[in-house]
């Protein structure tokens, strides 16, 4: 009747489920569990909801939610009070353990690969190389600047060249103790 | 077939050294890994989650009205 400004917008609710796959693959890849990854995007539904006023329809959803998320990744991290680029591995070693429901073990050594690097050039590799997004997509979704993203890219695919170069060449088979003498 | 492709926007080329891994694959497994959940597609929580939302928010739109 009245034009409540606030009216849920059915074509919002649309574009955002569409978009929901590609955001969850997102959170998995930043922070590696599945569990954590699913309140990830539930924190980012709940906030986009809330700021749908703030979204015009027909702009890049995408990149709008993907920003939504990462800041929730960030300011929980921060939270949490751990380094999240992880530069230690420990926090890679703890969730190496299991393999996620997920993500089969075909997935392991590229899990543990990706999850080895800093978070800044892991979400940088994912965006650009798996979600589709350009340089400057990026860029804006990171709030930092194009060359950066660039140059983030670019340290994380050496970076993960070296390490599953590491992994395809010895590859420990853990039931097999080292051979008795 | 050779599994080569030059990228043909101005990326800075990169020789590359002896790797077993190259960059294709890289990128061929990112793309798997990510591919792999978001073709899980979308848990039931979401859905519903999103349901309440919608719900909540017609009815309070709807007592705004006058």
């Amino acid at each position: 009747m009245s034009e409540a400004p606030s009216s849920p917008d059915p074509e919002f609710k649309r574009a955002l489920l569409a978009q929901l796959p590609a955001l969850r693959a997102f959170a998995v890849s930043l922070c590696g569990r599945s569990d954590l990854a699913d309140d990830l995007v539930q924190d980012a539904i709940l906030r986009a909801w809330a700021n749908q006023h703030t979204f015009t329809l027909g702009t890049n959803m995408k990149a709008w939610l993907f920003r939504i998320l990462r800041n929730g990744f960030y300011s929980r991290a921060r939270k949490a009070g751990r380094e999240i680029s992880d530069r230690d591995g420990q926090l890679t070693e703890r969730l190496a353990v299991g393999p996620g429901q997920y993500a089969s073990l075909a997935f392991q050594d590229f899990r543990r690969a990706l999850e080895a690097l800093p978070s800044d050039q892991r979400e940088a590799v994912v965006l650009v190389g798996a979600s589709g997004f350009s340089y400057e997509e990026a860029a804006d979704i990171c709030d930092c600047a194009v060359g950066t993203v660039k140059s983030r890219v670019n340290r994380a695919r050496a970076r993960l060249r070296e390490l599953l170069t590491l992994a395809e060449g010895d590859m420990p088979a853990p039931d097999m103790p080292t051979p008795a003498a | 077939m050779n599994g080569f492709k030059k990228t043909a926007a101005g990326s800075t080329p990169h020789p590359g050294k002896h790797s077993t891994v190259s960059h294709e694959q890289i990128t061929e497994k990112l793309r798997e890994f990510y591919d792999s959940v978001q073709d899980e597609g979308i848990p039931d929580r979401f859905l519903e989650l999103l349901e309440r939302l919608d719900e909540a928010e017609k009815k309070v739109s709807g007592s705004d009205g006058k």
